[in-house]
């Protein structure tokens, strides 16, 4: 009797006016299970995340002073790149892992952007991908201007040899860019960071730049040598923020998939329960209605 | 006349303004010193009297309102005099020092570690070493497990050699 009641709420039920499809207890004991068990992992997800976290914020306090150290001279200088140079450079800046949120597309929708707007004014534009998940979001469509992949990025907090290691590839791969820029997700708060861009110039453009005759004793080595040091601090200063904003977005993103899977065990719980309770007085019922029938 | 004359010239490369006679040096008698390396800030537009820096051109002592220029650093130790006289010595591996026309100074160090912390007489088989390449212009510090304290191997090859006086 109580098989034939169960096979017949499984039965599929031609769609002619109201349909429900009856989840027998079997089925709401493995969705049970399956959301618990995801809750689990991103409740863990988030507490690694967060560990992780606050080592990369310390890290970035005294990075921080570096990279804007290094971004002085062009801000104080006031350099500009003049506006018929053709050559683009842009660095984005990402990681290799997912499941941070926002992280890596906004990084990548600014890119695009920027690709776009420089090939319509007839530049040509390459392109850096610092970390897997760029390189899956442009190889398609921009993936002749793919100049550069980094994998690897994000297991490990980066360090001055990774940001250095980017720029020797860079530097060694022959493209003589004109001025370029590096696009990363700066990190404002626990809550917040925001996708920045900061200017990179070659060393022709700082050479030429009105401002730079104020600066005395300058030949064209000390000038290579301090360049090609800038350009490593700026990849080493946008790194820093760009993993600190990524794991804190991943500890919000975390943090509410657990939520939205404790509220699921809640509804399912309940679900379960007023089942489990048709399901028993069901076969009251039938056994109350065969006896009745003796 | 003659005084004027002396002003104007000593003056004219680091302030784009004309000055008079008896006109003070208001924007630049405090030079903003920022000394980092990318794991550790040292001074953070601090207020100093002077700094003499190793470069590659040469050693410097840059004081407020020194003419503006960019060089790259060799290694080498930098000493840093505060306002109050004393003063405080670090070893810097290679980087950049940048002197700005506002007088702010960035010193950014790739490796930089305060010379009280670098323990010279010390060998030890067990201990990692640190080396300096001159050829190479970087020096790795690799931070012994046992100790906090730096180990510093020179080499003196005579050709590479290369004396320190702290």
């Amino acid at each position: 009797m109580n098989m034939l009641a169960r096979a017949g709420a499984a039965v599929f039920l031609p769609s002619c006016g109201q349909v429900r499809s009856m989840a027998t207890l079997k089925d709401i004991t493995i969705r049970l299970k399956s959301v618990k068990n995801i809750q689990k992992i991103t409740k863990s997800m988030k507490m690694v995340a967060a560990a992780k976290y606050s080592r990369a914020e310390r890290a970035l306090k005294p990075a921080r002073v570096y990279g804007t150290g290094a971004l002085s001279l062009y801000e104080k200088a006031d350099i500009k790149a003049p506006e018929d140079k053709n050559k683009h450079l842009i660095i984005g800046v990402s990681s290799d892992r997912g499941l941070c949120g926002a992280i890596h597309s906004s990084v990548a929708k600014t890119m695009k952007n920027e690709i776009a707007k420089l090939t319509g004014a007839g530049k040509e534009v390459m392109v850096v991908n610092v970390g897997d998940k760029l390189r899956g979001l442009l190889y398609r469509t921009h993936g002749k201007h793919i100049l550069i992949n980094c994998k690897e990025v994000g297991r490990k907090p980066p360090t001055f040899t990774d940001a250095s290691i980017i720029a020797t590839e860079l530097l060694d791969s022959g493209y003589e860019f004109d001025q370029g820029s590096v696009i990363y997700n700066r990190f404002r708060s626990v809550i917040s960071y925001r996708t920045d861009e900061k200017p990179l110039f070659s060393m022709e453009t700082v050479a030429n730049s009105e401002n730079m005759g104020v600066y005395d004793d300058i030949d064209a080595d000390v000038l290579r040598n301090y360049q090609e040091f800038t350009l490593v601090n700026i990849i080493y200063y946008s790194l820093k923020e760009s993993t600190t904003s990524e794991q804190s977005a991943r500890m919000t993103a975390m943090d509410s998939a657990s939520k939205n899977a404790s509220e699921m065990i809640d509804k399912l719980t309940l679900t379960f329960n007023r089942t489990r309770q048709a399901v028993i007085t069901k076969e009251l019922i039938e056994i109350i209605s065969g006896a009745a029938a003796l | 006349m003659m005084a004027a004359r002396l002003l104007l010239r000593r003056a004219a490369p680091a302030l784009r303004q004309v000055r008079g006679y008896a006109e003070a040096v208001t924007s630049a008698t405090q030079m903003s010193f920022t000394f980092a390396s990318p794991t550790e800030v040292f001074f953070k537009a601090a207020s100093v009297k002077q700094v003499d820096v190793p470069t590659m051109t040469g050693a410097f002592g840059i004081l407020p309102a020194h003419v503006p220029t960019l060089q790259v650093l060799r290694p080498g130790v930098v000493t840093v005099f505060s306002e109050d006289g004393s003063s405080s010595k670090y070893f810097v591996s290679s980087g950049s020092i940048t002197v700005n026309a506002d007088s702010s100074v960035q010193l950014l160090a790739e490796e930089a570690v305060p010379l009280e912390s670098l323990d010279l007489a010390v060998r030890d088989t067990n201990k990692s070493y640190g080396f300096i390449s001159i050829l190479d212009i970087s020096v790795s510090l690799f931070q012994p497990r046992c100790s906090p304290n730096y180990s510093l191997l020179i080499s003196n090859k005579p050709t590479k050699s290369y004396q320190w006086v702290f």
